[in-house]
């Protein structure tokens, strides 16, 4: 009787979504970016988030972390309406950052630990261990002494993840983290993706790159200033969607369970 | 003999406080001046001293202590550009330009108008004289200069993380907007406590040039402000000394030493690439 009544608050929580977007529009200067935008995204999905760029991609992800309010609609988080706080992230995309501060690669992942810190504390021996695990998971480990500035592209944008897993956050919202990465580490870093969202963490992708990553979410968000469509890969992945999102002429091929994008430029919108 | 030559000035209590002065001036510069130089923070540094100076005619014209004048003047400055570049983005140089150029000039203005009897005191706001502080102002300018460090001291791994990476400091929880503001006040502060010491128009170097040189020796953020407030500290001293036995302006000694001191560091430095970095930024 006892037990039934510990699982009883879990089942409950595990079932609600975490992250709810109830007709959002939005944007910058009295200029909308996103009109129109709901959708749901259960605990532990992993959701990729397509689109053409320009399509208001960052820009619901500063919606979805409270950095942009929504002009209408609602962004709830756990039930809450969306405000920054140290249990979600975010990693933009890394040209943001000036590359000629002097920090290594160890102060950068450390930077993550200091919204849990909270003021006038110093980082221990835990955010180390923390640090040290984040630096492994994504495969940075040898270069902790290293400037920021004297890595490659794919490389930071591996510590910028590390930076984030440091965070212990559970949502995460990654910003074309495999754009300029190479293939074998796209494929550890969705992994590794993957394995948090196992783990109950959940997080959303965002990517203009289809052919590579469509097959690795759980639930696609089709989005370009509206929403094209949301929903599991298989029922989203049509041409006539995709078309629809990119505004130009996409082939899809599936191959068994792959799905192949190809652009054909002499239909697209250049065309008379 | 060389021992005689140092220990000489500090017999005269107001050589000893002026190279007291320079120093703690020369380090907190250089403390702020880490920010200032990653930020490129330096046309704001300029333009706060040029806004201070004309709060310290006004100051002067109304009867009231000057340091009061400028650090009104000042902080409503730096507060004013902060909120600015939030509004407008980064290109607010010409905003900040326009203000900072006509505030000073109605400075000028005002003290040609308002102080019938010419007195050398304001010009050497301008132009700095380290021998012109008073007791009293030392006082301030270890009072408010400590303050200005305990406070980086205090919030040090939060202004890391928002000037290195502001957008992600501030989704992940950190007042941003705030914690910029507060920087900005901070850097108002120690123009305003440098002004005297160092002048108007030379108040820029000290904020740049000795973290600048630190920046050329080091690739951590705390080494770098180490060795900047040591740089400045010693481009404090060693300028002090020649413009005494020289007989030149103080202001502009010290920070002629700090400028020999970045090209020396500029020419050995194994990270001479890297000025290209700064240069850019």
């Amino acid at each position: 009787m006892q037990v039934r009544t510990e699982l009883q608050p879990s089942a409950v929580t595990t079932s609600e979504p975490v992250i709810v977007v109830d007709r959002l529009t939005t944007g910058y200067h009295r200029q909308p970016v996103l009109e129109e935008i709901s959708f749901a995204v259960p605990r532990g999905a992993l959701v990729g988030v397509i689109g053409p760029n320009g399509g208001g991609k960052s820009t619901l992800f500063r919606a979805i972390i409270g950095l942009l309010k929504p002009w209408r609609g609602n962004v709830l988080i756990g039930g809450v309406p969306a405000r920054p706080n140290p249990d979600m992230t975010y990693v933009p995309q890394t040209d943001m950052v000036d590359w000629a501060f002097p920090v290594t690669v160890w102060d950068v992942v450390m930077m993550g630990r200091y919204p849990q810190l909270g003021f006038l504390r110093r980082p221990g021996a835990r955010d180390r261990e923390l640090v040290e695990h984040a630096l492994e998971q994504v495969r940075m480990q040898d270069y902790r002494h290293k400037p920021i500035g004297a890595l490659s592209g794919g490389q930071r944008q591996r510590v910028f993840l590390a930076r984030a897993l440091a965070q212990e956050p559970s949502i995460l919202l990654l910003d074309e983290p495999v754009s300029g990465v190479d293939a074998p580490t796209q494929h550890f870093i969705f992994e590794l993706l993957e394995q948090l969202c196992s783990e109950g963490r959940t997080a959303l992708v965002a990517s203009h790159d289809l052919s590579c990553v469509a097959q690795r979410f759980s639930q696609v968000l089709l989005l370009n200033r509206r929403m094209i469509g949301f929903g599991s890969p298989e029922r989203i992945f049509t041409q006539e969607l995709l078309n629809r999102t990119f505004d130009s002429h996409l082939l899809l091929l599936r191959y068994g369970d792959r799905v192949i994008v190809v652009e054909t430029p002499e239909n697209g919108s250049h065309a008379p | 003999m060389l021992l005689d030559l140092l220990l000489e000035p500090l017999r005269y209590g107001f050589l000893l406080r002026g190279l007291v002065a320079a120093m703690l001036i020369g380090i907190i510069c250089a403390v702020i001046g880490t920010y200032v130089v990653l930020k490129g923070f330096a046309f704001i540094g300029d333009a706060l001293a040029h806004i201070a100076f004309t709060g310290i005619v006004v100051a002067f014209l109304a009867g009231v202590v000057f340091y009061l004048g400028a650090l009104v003047a000042a902080i409503a400055a730096g507060l004013g550009i902060g909120l600015i570049q939030r509004r407008v983005g980064l290109s607010s140089d010409t905003a900040i330009g326009i203000l900072f150029s006509g505030v000073f000039a109605l400075g000028i203005v005002l003290m040609s108008l308002g102080i019938k009897t010419y007195t050398v005191d304001l010009f050497s706001y301008v132009f700095g004289d380290i021998l012109s502080v008073r007791p009293s102002d030392l006082l301030v300018i270890a009072g408010l200069g400590g303050l200005v460090l305990l406070l980086i001291g205090l919030l040090y791994k939060e202004f890391l993380f928002v000037s290195f990476d502001p957008i992600v400091a501030e989704a992940s929880g950190l007042p941003g907007g705030k914690l910029q503001l507060l920087l900005l006040t901070l850097l108002s502060v120690t123009v305003v406590v440098s002004v005297q010491a160092v002048g108007v128009v030379l108040v820029v170097a000290m904020l740049v040039t000795p973290s600048a040189a630190a920046y050329l020796l080091t690739d951590r953020f705390h080494r770098m402000m180490l060795l900047g407030a040591a740089f400045g500290a010693l481009s404090a001293l060693i300028g002090f000394y020649l413009s005494y036995y020289l007989n030149v302006p103080s202001g502009a000694t010290i920070v002629l030493v700090a400028s020999a001191l970045f090209a020396l560091v500029a020419l050995l430095s194994p990270r001479r690439a890297d000025l290209r970095l700064l240069v850019r930024g």
